[in-house]
């Protein structure tokens, strides 16, 4: 298994080196020199020649891209010329909203998807089965943003004088502050160890748990649901289909007649030599939905107003922000790289047949 | 495993078929794979079941068994099995007989084994439904019935995952799941048809010892009439859903009287015996969902040519008595 | 059970005519197999609405969609205003307001007549997308395949690269580099989707390569064309099939997503996806102009994947016993 696993993750390195290059080139064939297209329009002459000299950018191509790999190497994904600050400052500040809200749609797709696929192999075939996969066709058919909009429709207009309204937009209601977590304990703290205090509080929800702050966590998850919901339909049809056509398929096979002709109970059979086995495709998609959710964050925070990097990534690129654009990509890039890499490695895991190649 | 020396048990058989009929409700039609048999196996005999593929000796095993799953549906009939009709019990009284009282074995073992659990897990997994044993006593229990089922180390097997054993291990360690709880019948559906030719010869030694150790009856289904009549007592052959000859296994290699049985015993090469030609049994088996009015072997029957016999394509000939012990399904022999 | 004569040839045809089987070929059973899935009915269905639609445009259309009211004497004379809720006459608009079956949107043009429009596009950027990226990624997976070594290696880690992406993103950043603009978003998604071809394609060539028939036909002489032509391609053409319907669906929703974005079709194009993004701040209050293209895009797709499904159903080899 080691062997698999080393094997993953040398693989995993020249796809990372071609993302950065791709990202790296994507940049470079922006038409305009790179000065006037990190500056925009504030660019002159006089700006730009030593800034040119600088950062090297006068250099051979293949010379600027080792001098990237060294900026990257050292966490310098450079500035953003519209806030004038460091883009890592940009990410520490919104990522971590994507990441809540990626990892609520997920456990959205997940928690409704799964029972679904099961419940329709089980009672394949019934109305049951074809209801559920009626919706499941209408869920990966629909476009993100317009299930947001929907959402919101319903439930903060013709919802509004019910207890099942809810607010369209993802932000804390003003008046609900959720201070940073060091704040909260007094804790002192600087350097690496506060830029990750600062990740984590910027995860509201789970700053409020964590600190105990029941009002600022019930605000913070009835913020979530919409755009939770509208981000994790697709993502959940997609489980529920393919969780129900594995499970259909494994049911056909022969161990589970076998497990039959032992005397299990159907549930049994089911669940424990089904699923167990239905599961193993399921949680290989479950590595690709990141990436659904990731492109669909794009789309959902910019719906319902949430600051996170997928609505950074669309000003950034409406305002000529291209060094933001760059960053932002890249990050996106290899977190999805890491994220399908843990799901290849924890299939290892799962799966004894792979460990033994 | 109930009580041999019980008088009253003892004469009666121990699995009673009658007029078993399984038909499946596919797109193209109703097929009806088992229509209408009856077959019965007595205590401790090893009974054969033969015929080629898609004849419905599966279907009928898997009928008994109350594995058939949509779109298969047990038509009509009674499976009488120690005093109980199995077909009208509650899926939750059968879920109790089967692996307990009856089990059965299949043709592909490594497919048949849960490729996510070990052995260990697979095996104890029947004394944990059955006799709640603890996890180390069960242990015990499968370590044990490995070494009779003649596995080398089987320690090391306890460890293995299925697609680690070869073929003739995977098969042993299905019959030691279907033995574990000492079941009173044993279903062997080709069970050494997907395994080399060395390799079955001990799969049926075993299977053997067992039967007579056990004393478990066992029917045995194949298309393969070596293996029957090496092992079984008595023979049924099946063809198109309908058993059409049955008698021991001497009568029946001495005198077949059903042509199909002729057929398919004239078309086994025999060493040492020469012969111009092999003989072969014209056309195919006929499609189970338009099937031919009269008996259903007639269009590929030789002697019903030879004898200018109109009745067999008009109407379909009961199973009858010909000699003791001995049932014929064909007008030849009316 | 002995064999001295033969069978006459009279007893031969009684022999066969108790055992016809239908010869069945690949094409024919797929056929059936299709048309018997109820939801890949519906799909062709609504495709064939989708199709209707699109042909006829010019005479389904009310209005121009491109011209604001305002350009139009009788609407300004009745005082159309941005953004009029749908006024259909035979259900009880008053007469001496103009027609407009879905209403007005945020430039006064004719919002049924857009939306009518919208339809051809959509089925233009489904098209042509797939068409883009199923040429290449053809030409790509068969120089793979057949070329294998270094060249497949490297072949592939491209395409590995590109997959490493989450697909819209990558689309975005490439439209980021080539400006904003219909065409730009067609290249970027039709890039973005070469991977899942070559994939199959080289695969298809990979299995091809080793077959006996193959060797068979090699042995016998036959030409590299003829082999590609009439065992390589055939062997790819139904998972290419599959791939690309279902692959035109997730075109539409990505093209939707950057002209939503602005990214894509431009103001004043009657595209869908636009026109939802033009008025997505106006849900509150005319959530029928949001509405409307949304469930048009979404009956599209879905009818994209409806037939796609039940292609993969009917081609699938395991399923003709």
């Amino acid at each position: 298994m080691t062997g698999y696993i080393v094997r993953r993750l040398l693989l995993a390195i020249p796809v990372m080196l071609g993302i950065v290059f791709v990202v790296f080139a994507l940049v470079r064939l922006i038409p305009g020199d790179p000065c006037r297209a990190a500056l925009g329009e504030r660019a002159t002459d006089e700006i730009c020649e030593p800034y040119l000299e600088r950062r090297g950018l006068n250099e051979p191509i293949p010379v600027q891209f080792v001098y990237y790999l060294r900026e990257l190497l050292h966490g310098d994904l450079g500035d953003s010329y519209r806030q004038g600050r460091p883009i890592t400052q940009l990410l520490v500040e919104r990522l971590p909203v994507t990441l809540q809200l990626s990892l609520f749609a997920l456990l959205f797709a997940v928690a409704v998807g799964i029972p679904l696929g099961i419940v329709s192999a089980n009672w394949h075939n019934s109305g049951v089965d074809v209801a559920t996969m009626i919706v499941a066709n209408i869920g990966v058919s629909m476009p993100v943003f317009w299930l947001g909009l929907m959402l919101q429709y319903l439930f903060a207009i013709l919802l509004k004088d019910t207890p099942l309204r809810l607010p369209p937009s993802g932000a804390l209601q003003p008046g609900i502050i959720i201070p940073p977590l060091y704040q909260t304990y007094g804790w002192h703290v600087s350097g690496a160890g506060k830029t990750i205090l600062d990740f984590l509080s910027n995860m509201h929800a789970l700053n409020a748990l964590l600190s105990h702050n029941s009002k600022g966590l019930g605000d913070a998850l009835r913020h979530l649901i919409l755009p939770a919901v509208a981000l994790g339909t697709i993502p959940m049809a997609i489980i529920a289909r393919m969780t129900r056509s594995s499970l259909l398929e494994v049911l056909g096979l022969d161990y589970i007649r076998t497990a039959r002709s032992k005397g299990l109970a159907e549930w049994a059979v089911i669940m424990r030599h089904g699923l167990r086995n239905a599961m193993l495709p399921v949680v290989t998609i479950i590595g690709l939905q990141f990436g659904i959710l990731l492109a669909g964050a794009v789309l959902t925070e910019t719906i319902f107003n949430l600051s996170g990097v997928g609505r950074a990534l669309y000003e950034a690129i409406t305002a000529r922000d291209y060094r933001v654009v760059e960053g932002f990509t890249l990050v996106i890039a290899v977190l999805f790289v890491a994220v399908n890499l843990i799901v290849d490695l924890s299939y290892a895991y799962l799966d004894p047949r792979v460990r033994l190649q | 495993m109930t009580d041999p020396s019980d008088p009253a048990k003892v004469d009666e058989p121990l699995l009673d078929i009658r007029n078993l009929r399984t038909y499946f409700h596919t797109l193209d039609g109703v097929v009806r794979a088992v229509d209408g048999i009856d077959f019965h196996v007595n205590r401790g005999e090893v009974v054969g079941l033969v015929g080629e593929s898609g004849c419905g000796k599966s279907v009928a095993a898997l009928s008994v068994m109350r594995l058939i799953a949509y779109p298969g549906k047990i038509e009509s009939g009674e499976a009488w099995f120690d005093g109980v009709d199995l077909l009208k019990l509650r899926q939750r009284e059968m879920t109790a007989i089967r692996g307990r009282r009856m089990s059965m074995i299949f043709q592909q073992p490594t497919s048949c084994l849960n490729p996510v659990y070990n052995v260990e897990h697979q095996l104890t997994e029947v004394y944990h439904i059955h006799q709640k044993l603890r996890r180390g006593l069960a242990r015990e229990r499968a370590l044990e019935l490995l070494r009779q089922m003649g596995i080398p180390d089987p320690e090391r097997r306890l460890r293995a995952f299925p697609h680690e054993l070869s073929g003739g291990m995977a098969q042993r360690v299905m019959i030691a799941m279907a033995l574990a709880c000492d079941p009173d019948l044993l279903f062997a559906d080709e069970p050494t048809t997907a395994l080399d030719v060395t390799v079955q010869a001990q799969i049926l030694d075993l299977m053997l010892t067992i039967q007579s150790n056990l004393g478990t009856a066992i029917v045995l289904i194949t298309h393969d009439l070596g293996v029957v009549a090496e092992m079984a007592s008595r023979i049924a052959v099946m063809y198109a859903g309908q058993i059409v000859e049955e008698t021991d296994v001497n009568s029946l290699f001495a005198d077949p009287r059903h042509p199909y049985t002729q057929g398919l015993l004239g078309s086994v090469p025999v060493l040492g015996q020469e012969k111009d030609e092999l003989a072969i049994i014209p056309g195919t088996v006929p499609n189970l969902i338009d099937l031919p009015a009269g008996c259903r072997f007639a269009p590929r029957c030789r002697t019903r040519l030879d004898r200018g016999l109109g009745v067999c394509r008009q109407e379909d000939p009961p199973l009858t008595l010909v000699a003791p012990r001995h049932s014929v399904r064909c007008w030849v022999h009316q | 059970m002995t064999t001295d004569h033969a069978i006459p040839p009279a007893e031969v045809a009684v022999f066969d005519e108790a055992f016809q089987r239908r010869p069945s070929s690949l094409w024919r059973d797929a056929f059936r197999h299709l048309f018997r899935k109820r939801s890949a009915i519906v799909g062709m269905v609504m495709l064939g609405l989708l199709v209707f639609v699109a042909l006829f445009h010019t005479v389904l259309a009310t209005h121009d969609p491109n011209i604001p009211m305002l350009d139009v004497p009788a609407e300004v004379a009745a005082g159309v205003k941005k953004r009029t809720p749908p006024c259909i006459h035979l259900l009880g608009c008053p007469e001496d307001q103009p027609q407009h079956i879905l209403g007005t949107d945020g430039n006064l043009r004719d919002f049924y007549s857009r939306m009518v429009y919208g339809a051809q596009w959509s089925l233009i950027i489904g098209f042509t997308t797939v068409g883009f990226a199923i040429v290449l990624g053809t030409l790509g997976g068969a120089v793979a395949g057949y070329a294998g070594g270094w060249v497949d290696n490297l072949i592939m880690r491209v395409m590995d690269v590109i997959l490493a992406f989450p697909s819209l993103i990558l689309a975005i950043a490439i439209v980021t580099v080539l400006g904003p603009g219909l065409i730009n978003a067609l290249l970027a998604i039709g890039f973005v989707s070469i991977p899942v071809y070559a994939r199959i394609v080289r695969a298809s060539v990979l299995s091809v390569k080793e077959a006996e028939y193959v060797t068979a036909d090699r042995a016998l002489g036959v030409s590299y064309s003829r082999i590609l032509f009439h065992r390589i391609l055939p062997n790819a053409l139904t998972p290419l099939i599959v791939a690309g319907t279902l692959g035109i669906a997730t075109a539409i929703l990505d093209a939707a997503a950057l002209s939503f974005l602005g990214l894509g079709a431009q103001p004043p194009m009657a595209e869908w996806g636009s026109m939802l993004g033009a008025e997505r701040n106006q849900v509150f209050t005319s959530p029928h102009l949001v509405f409307f293209p949304g469930i048009a895009i979404m009956l599209t797709v879905l009818s994209f994947n409806l037939l796609g499904d039940g292609l993969r159903d009917a081609l699938d080899p395991r399923l003709n016993q």
